[in-house]
């Protein structure tokens, strides 16, 4: 992988992708036998909005790899609280570490942070904007149960805000792969979204209701659609109530669809469908930590 | 009518920037790009609606005692991309620019989502891509498609 720093899905190759998922197999097969990868390697985990998972896969993954974290603890009880600019922090950090991870609520944060170091930057997700290390763990389990070539992926949910959606449909634009999008009409993909799908030439539908491509899907991929996007509790229900997969819902698919979720779920995935062999997601969050180490592991070589 | 007289609708000036061929009704957004709001004391002319064979109407902007600078050349060719620029000294024309529309735009428009880390109060200039149908967002990727003269950081 020829790149200084995670930013986007979309400074990925198909050659860049490959070249990590095949790393994340080598060290899917046993994680606690590559210490000797990275002793002593110090990555930085700066996460300005609270992420309990995303970070402690990458801690993981960090510690797999012979090396150790920093973490600059809650934005509460940091020098952000007093008025530090993201830029002066992580130049700060900079000097700490090998590596920095950033999560931050603003979109183009990673960006404008790497302009300002030297040392990999891995955006860990910039508000509604992208989430590429979620996007490469999810082409991983994409890659295991069905294939990322003659794919046909259903997206639903948030497109509007879901920005593992955004990464992972800009990866998906690297394979022969047929993407519908199914959301309500407000949540649909953003402007710049579908700018970019367009531009790449990408195979790509948009529809409301789940029920006119669930039988042809080789995975589907729910993501929440959160209450505070609307106006008011009923309009959520009716409309998260659409988007909603129980075992019932399956009935429709092909056995072999494979069900996905970056989680945190609330309800959008009835717990009835967790024992189905369609229940992907728990292995999706399972692979988060031989993916991020295989990431780690070509960005600090 | 010859595009000459209609030229003459609006006063000659002497030295400064004459910019023809603006899309009809911008005139005022050419004055916003140069910053002009009346209180830096420059003498303007503006011809707006005026008859044109190439364009059917158009807007013409005279600028007394100002040359334009390239980073406001850049944000003009996003609204007035067949808009000609005459450099004017001594009552002749001086020179004659072609405006194309340049790969980005840098330092000149605010971005307009809110979320972006642009308007965070970070130490990064803005940078626009500059893209077939518009402007975008080099932080957050928005597009900007219509009204590029209402994110002006003038
Ligand atoms: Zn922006």
């Amino acid at each position: 992988m020829r790149h200084d720093h995670l930013l986007t899905a979309k400074q990925l190759s198909r050659a860049d992708i490959e070249e990590v998922l095949s790393r994340a197999r080598e060290f899917a097969d046993d994680p606690a036998a590559h210490a000797d990868r990275h002793p002593g390697a110090l990555l930085a985990l700066c996460f300005f909005e609270p992420s309990t998972r995303t970070k402690m896969s990458f801690e993981t993954a960090a510690k797999r790899l012979g090396g150790d974290v920093i973490d600059m603890g809650s934005v509460e009880s940091s020098s952000v609280k007093k008025g530090e600019s993201l830029a002066d922090t992580v130049r700060v950090i900079e000097g700490y570490a090998d590596g920095i991870v950033l999560r931050h609520p603003s979109q183009g944060a990673a960006q404008m942070a790497s302009e300002f170091v030297d040392v990999p930057l891995v955006n860990a997700g910039d508000g509604a904007g992208h989430h590429p290390s979620q996007t490469l763990l999810d082409l991983y389990t994409i890659d295991e149960h069905a294939g990322l070539d003659d794919l046909t992926i259903g997206i639903m949910g948030d497109l509007k805000y879901g920005r593992t959606v955004h990464s992972l449909a800009h990866a998906l634009t690297n394979f022969d792969a047929r993407q519908h999008f199914i959301s309500p009409e407000s949540l649909r993909l953003p402007r710049s979204v579908r700018y970019d799908l367009h531009e790449s030439g990408a195979n790509v539908r948009e529809h409301e209701d789940l029920e006119a491509v669930l039988s042809e899907l080789d995975v589907l991929y729910v993501t929440r659609i959160q209450r505070e996007r609307f106006p008011d509790e009923e309009e959520y229900e009716t409309v998260a109530g659409q988007y909603r997969i129980d075992a019932e819902t399956l009935d429709a698919a092909r056995d072999d669809l494979a069900v996905m979720h970056p989680l945190p779920r609330v309800d959008e995935i009835d717990p009835g469908v967790d024992d189905l062999p369609n229940a992907t997601y728990f292995d999706q969050a399972h692979n988060g930590v031989p993916v991020r180490m295989a990431l780690l592991d070509l960005l600090l070589e | 009518m010859t595009e000459k007289d209609t030229e003459l609708r609006v006063s000659k000036i002497r030295d400064g920037t004459v910019i023809d061929h603006v899309p009809a009704g911008e005139a005022l957004h050419v004055l916003a790009i140069l910053g002009i709001d009346g209180s830096g004391g420059e003498s303007v002319s503006l011809g707006m609606n005026v008859p044109s064979g190439r364009m059917g109407q158009k807007d013409i902007v005279k600028v007394e005692g100002r040359e334009m600078s390239q980073a406001e050349l850049d944000v003009l060719s996003l609204i007035a991309p067949d808009a000609t620029v005459n450099i004017v000294r001594e009552y002749e024309v001086a020179e004659k620019t072609e405006i194309e529309p340049p790969a980005e735009v840098v330092g000149l428009l605010h971005c307009p989502n809110r979320h972006c880390i642009t308007n965070a109060g970070e130490p990064v200039e803005t940078r626009f891509d500059v893209i077939s149908e518009g402007v975008r967002c080099a932080y957050c990727e928005t597009i900007v498609r219509e009204d590029i003269t209402d994110h002006l950081a003038v």
